[in-house]
C-alpha cells in the first residue's frame, strides 16, 4: 500500500514537472517574474473648495495592491467643512476581478463613519475604461438597513500640452427608497460635475484648479431645503493630484 | 603556448593553460577610452579553446554624463568585446560579484542547451559569489552579442558585443572593422520603471495627443487629428504609443557613450569600414543613418546576406547589421540612431582624426501608429475589393497623403495602398481578457519600412531586401504549422502570446526533434515585437525561395503575419520571447522544447 502511495505521488510530482510552463525542475527559479503583484496610491481628489455660503474639503483617495487579474482594493472618500471633522467619509475594501479587457468587477464591504446612523454595505462594483477612453467607476451599494443605492463616477484627461491636462469629471448618485435619516429621496438625488486643470509637474504630482457644480434632485433636494441647507453649490476648488 | 598575437586591451582573453597573470586589464579602461575596433588580421587556427573571463559586478559608475548604480562585466558597460573563432571551442568563465543570481545568454549563438544561459530554462543561474563555466564549439561566424537574462540586468548595464571570425575567407571586404552597440541607459532603478508602467503605461510619453494637434497647428489638419483621436480613443488607445519607456528617461548610447561623448571611429579616406551594429537595448528601436553616406548591408543577424545598398535602417531591439561604408572626402561623418519614437539619439562619428565632428541632423516629427497597424478592416472591404483597390495602384494617391491616414474614406484606402497586402484575417478568439486587440486584417509588412520611415525621403532597407548569401538552404517541406498570436494589454501592462501569459501555461512548446516547420507569428497588438527564438534560426519567409534569410530575432510590425521556417535540430529547452525586455519579463515568454 504505502509503496503504491509513493509511485502515486510521485507520478503526481512528475506530472507537475511536465505542467510547468518550462518544463523544468520545480526548484528551479522563474524564468520571469510575471506573476509579481504590484501596488498603487491614487490621491485622485484631494482638495479645498470655496463656495458662496461655506468652504470644504474633499477627499477621494483609493489604492489597490495585486495581479494582471486579481486585486484588493481600498477605496476612501469624503468630505466636511472646513475646519470642522468630516461630514461624510467611507472607506471600501473590494476584491478585484478583471473579466474583460477594460473591466473589473469588484465585491467587497463599505463603511460610512460618518454620517450618522453610520451604515455598511455590501458593494458590487463595476470599474473600467469605456470607449472613448473614459474612466469610468461604478457601484451598487445595499446597505445594513437593506436601503441600495448607486453611484456612478466617469472621468476624461484631455491634454492641452504634455503636462497641461483638462480633465472633466461626472458623478451621479441614486437610491432605490427614500433614506429620510440620510437625508436621501429615491431616484436620481446628487449630481456634481467638474472640471479640473491640473499640470503634472511629474507624472505622479499635479496640482489643479478647477471648478465643480453639485445639484440635488427631488426629495433629496427637498430635505435639503427642510434643513435650511442649499439644493446647488458651485465651488472654486484647489487640490492636489499624487500617486505612488 | 600561443604564437597568437592579443592586443593588451583584449586582457580577459587568455588561452588554454595561461596561467592567472592574465595580459594587461582592459578592466580598467573606462567606457569611454575604448574604440570597439575588432581585430582585422585575427587568426583561430590554435585549435585550443579560447578562454574568458568575465567578473559581473554591481557598481557607481560614470555613463551618460553622470554617474549611476550600474551593473558591470569586467568593469565597463557594455561589457568587453569577445572575439571568438569559428570552429575553436570557446570557455567562459562567468563569476558573479553581486547579491542577485545572474546570468549570460549568447544570443543568436548555436550551442548545447545547457550552455544557453537562461535562469529557470536551461540551468539554475549563476549564484552569488559562484563562478559559471560554459564550455561550446563555435560552429558560426558573424556579429552577435551577449547579454544577462536575469531579470531587468540588461537595462542595467550587463550586455555586450561578440564578434566570430570566419573559419573560411570572409567574403566581405573591408580595411577597418569597428562595433557600433546601440543601447539604452536609465539612472532609475528599472524595478522602478517598471512598477510606473504597471501603475501608467504612458508615463513616459510626452509625445501624446494635444490640443496643438487637435487645432490643427501640427503635422495634420484639425479634422484629420480630431478623426484619428476620436477612432483611437474609441479603441482606448493611443497612436503615439510607439515606445513604452522613452528618452524622458532614456539616454541612448553608443558603445557606451552618449552623443556628448561622441564615440569616434576613425578611417583613412579611401578605407572600406565595416560597421557591426548591434542594437543591445533593453527597449528602443533605432534609424540608422549616417548622412552623406550610403550604407550596403552586408549581413543580418550575424548572417551573411547579398550586399544591399541603403541610406537608413531600422533596427530592432536585440538584431545586428554589417554594414559597410567607404567614408571620404569629408573628414567626418555623423553616425545617427534615432530612436524609433524620436524621443531622443545615439550619435557618434567617423572621423580622419580624433576630434572631428559633423552636424547631428534634428529629430524628425514623432511618428504616429495608423489604422493599418490596429489592423482595422478599412470601411468593410472585403479582401477582393481591397486587392482591386491596390491592383488599381495610383489612382488612389490623389485621394490622401500617404503615410498620412484617418479612420474614414479616401485617406484610409490610400494608407492600404501603401501597406503591404492583407494574407489572412483572425479567427472567433480574441484571446482573453489579458488581451486588447486584434489584428482583423494581417498583413505581409515584410516589403514596408520600419514605423515611421514611410516618408523619407531616401532608400530605406526593408526585410524583403534580406538574401542570404550562401547556397545552403534546408529544401525540406515542413511538416507542420505552429502559429502563434502576438498579444497583451497596454494600459494593464501585461503581454503574452495567445492571450496567456508565461506563468499561464501548462508547458512548453514541442518541437519534435530533426523536423522541419513553420512558425507563423501575428501580431495582434499596435507595437513593433522583437521576436526572438534561442538556439535554432528562424528563417524568414520573405519571397525569396532558396534564399530566406536566417535571423535570431525578427521585427513583427503590427497587425503582421509572419512565417518562418525552422529546422529543429537542436534538442533541450529554448527560451522563445519578446525582446522588449519589459515585455518578456511581463508574460511574453514561452519555452520551447526539442525532443
Amino acid at each position: 500500500m504505502r509503496k503504491i502511495t509513493a509511485t502515486v505521488l510521485l507520478l503526481a510530482t512528475s506530472q507537475a514537472w511536465s505542467y510547468e510552463p518550462a518544463g523544468t525542475p520545480e526548484d528551479w527559479p522563474n524564468p520571469i517574474p510575471d506573476q509579481k503583484p504590484f501596488w498603487m496610491v491614487l490621491s485622485d481628489r484631494l482638495e479645498t473648495r470655496f463656495a458662496d455660503e461655506v468652504d470644504t474639503y474633499v477627499w477621494d483617495l483609493q489604492g489597490w495592491y495585486g495581479g494582471d487579474f486579481n486585486r484588493l482594493w481600498i477605496k476612501t472618500e469624503g468630505e466636511g467643512e472646513q475646519g470642522e471633522s468630516p461630514e461624510n467619509a467611507e472607506l471600501q475594501a473590494l476584491f478585484s476581478r478583471r473579466f474583460a479587457p477594460f473591466w473589473d468587477w469588484q465585491l467587497g464591504v463599505r463603511h460610512d463613519f460618518e454620517p450618522n446612523p453610520t451604515r455598511s454595505h455590501l458593494v458590487i462594483g463595476l470599474q473600467g475604461v469605456v470607449p472613448y477612453e473614459f474612466e469610468w467607476d461604478s457601484a451598487l451599494f445595499v446597505s445594513d438597513e437593506g436601503d441600495v443605492t448607486a453611484r456612478i463616477e466617469a472621468e476624461y484627461d484631455l491634454r492641452i500640452t504634455q503636462r497641461l491636462i483638462v480633465q472633466p469629471r461626472l458623478e451621479l448618485n441614486a437610491a432605490g427608497a427614500d433614506v429620510p435619516e440620510l437625508g436621501l429621496g429615491s431616484g436620481l438625488n446628487s449630481t456634481e460635475l467638474g472640471i479640473r486643470v491640473r499640470y503634472e509637474f511629474k507624472r505622479e504630482f499635479a496640482p489643479y484648479i478647477g471648478v465643480s457644480w453639485e445639484k440635488l434632485y427631488g426629495e433629496t433636494a427637498d430635505f435639503s431645503r427642510l434643513d435650511g441647507e442649499p439644493t446647488s453649490v458651485t465651488s472654486l476648488v484647489i487640490g492636489i493630484r499624487a500617486w505612488f | 603556448m600561443t604564437t597568437q598575437t592579443i592586443r593588451g586591451r583584449r586582457a580577459f582573453l587568455k588561452t588554454a593553460g595561461a596561467t592567472s597573470a592574465v595580459l594587461a586589464l582592459d578592466a580598467l579602461v573606462p567606457a569611454w577610452a575604448r574604440s570597439m575596433e575588432v581585430l582585422t588580421n585575427a587568426s583561430g587556427t590554435d585549435g585550443q579553446p579560447l578562454i574568458f573571463d568575465l567578473a559581473i559586478r554591481e557598481q557607481d559608475f560614470d555613463i551618460a554624463g553622470g554617474r549611476g548604480n550600474a551593473m558591470t562585466i569586467n568593469d565597463s558597460v557594455p561589457g568587453p568585446l569577445l572575439e571568438w573563432y569559428e570552429g575553436r571551442d570557446v570557455v567562459l568563465n562567468v563569476t558573479n560579484h553581486m547579491r542577485h543570481s545572474t546570468s549570460i545568454h549568447w544570443h543568436g549563438i548555436l550551442l548545447p542547451f545547457e550552455m544557453d544561459g537562461v535562469p529557470g530554462v536551461t540551468f539554475r543561474g549563476i549564484d552569488p559569489g559562484t563562478t559559471f563555466q560554459y564550455r561550446f564549439p563555435v560552429k558560426q561566424s558573424g556579429t552577435y552579442w551577449y547579454h544577462s537574462h536575469s531579470g531587468l540586468q540588461e537595462q542595467s548595464g550587463v550586455y555586450g558585443p561578440l564578434v566570430i571570425h570566419p573559419e573560411a575567407r570572409d567574403p566581405v571586404k573591408f580595411d577597418r572593422d569597428y562595433v557600433v552597440m546601440l543601447s539604452d541607459w536609465t539612472f532609475e532603478d528599472p524595478h522602478k520603471v517598471l512598477a510606473k508602467l504597471k501603475k501608467m503605461s504612458d508615463y513616459y510619453n510626452f509625445q501624446q495627443f494635444t490640443l496643438k494637434d487637435l487645432y490643427g497647428m501640427d503635422e495634420m489638419s484639425a479634422s484629420e487629428a480630431w478623426a484619428k483621436k476620436i477612432a483611437w480613443d474609441r479603441m482606448r488607445m493611443m497612436p503615439t504609443d510607439i515606445a513604452d519607456i522613452t528618452g524622458a528617461t532614456y539616454t541612448y548610447l553608443m558603445n557606451g557613450l552618449h552623443p556628448a561623448g561622441n564615440w569616434t571611429g576613425l578611417f583613412n579616406p579611401g578605407e572600406r569600414v565595416r560597421l557591426r551594429f548591434i542594437n543591445g537595448s533593453a527597449m528602443s528601436y533605432f534609424n540608422v543613418r549616417i548622412p552623406g553616406l550610403p550604407m550596403t548591408v552586408v549581413a543580418a543577424d550575424g548572417q551573411n546576406v547579398q550586399p544591399v545598398e541603403t541610406d537608413e535602417f531600422q533596427i530592432g531591439v536585440a538584431e545586428t547589421y554589417d554594414v559597410i561604408v567607404e567614408p571620404g572626402p569629408n573628414e567626418a561623418y555623423t553616425v545617427m540612431a534615432e530612436s524609433m519614437d524620436r524621443s531622443g539619439y545615439a550619435a557618434g562619428t567617423l572621423a580622419t582624426r580624433p576630434g572631428a565632428r559633423s552636424a547631428i541632423p534634428a529629430l524628425r516629427k514623432r511618428p504616429l501608429l495608423t489604422m493599418v497597424d490596429m489592423g482595422m478592416d478599412m470601411g468593410g472591404m472585403s479582401m477582393q475589393d481591397e486587392a482591386a483597390v491596390s491592383a488599381a495602384g495610383g489612382s488612389m494617391s490623389d485621394m490622401g497623403h500617404e503615410g498620412h491616414d484617418m479612420g474614414a474614406g479616401g485617406h484610409a484606402m490610400a494608407m492600404a495602398d501603401s501597406a503591404g497586402p492583407i494574407v489572412a484575417r483572425h479567427g472567433p478568439d480574441t484571446h482573453g481578457p489579458g488581451n486588447i486587440s486584434v489584428a482583423q486584417v494581417q498583413r505581409d509588412r515584410l516589403g514596408e519600412r520600419g514605423t515611421g520611415l514611410a516618408d523619407a525621403g531616401h532608400r530605406v532597407l526593408v526585410y524583403t531586401d534580406l538574401k542570404r548569401f550562401d547556397d545552403d538552404f534546408d529544401s525540406r517541406i515542413p511538416e507542420r504549422e505552429i502559429e502563434l498570436h502576438l498579444t497583451g494589454h497596454m494600459e494593464r501592462y501585461m503581454w503574452s502570446f495567445d492571450g496567456k501569459q508565461f506563468h499561464e501555461v501548462d508547458g512548453p512548446i514541442e518541437f519534435h526533434y530533426g523536423e522541419r516547420l513553420r512558425l507563423t507569428m501575428v501580431n495582434d497588438t499596435m507595437m513593433n515585437h522583437p521576436i526572438h527564438l534561442h538556439g535554432m534560426w528562424m528563417e524568414l519567409e520573405n519571397g525569396h525561395d532558396e534564399k530566406i534569410p536566417r535571423k535570431h530575432t525578427i521585427n513583427l510590425m503590427p497587425a503582421s503575419r509572419v512565417s518562418a521556417l525552422i529546422a529543429a535540430d537542436a534538442p533541450g529547452r529554448w527560451a522563445f520571447h519578446c525582446h522588449l525586455l519589459y515585455h518578456m519579463d511581463m508574460g511574453m515568454f514561452r519555452v520551447v522544447h526539442v525532443s
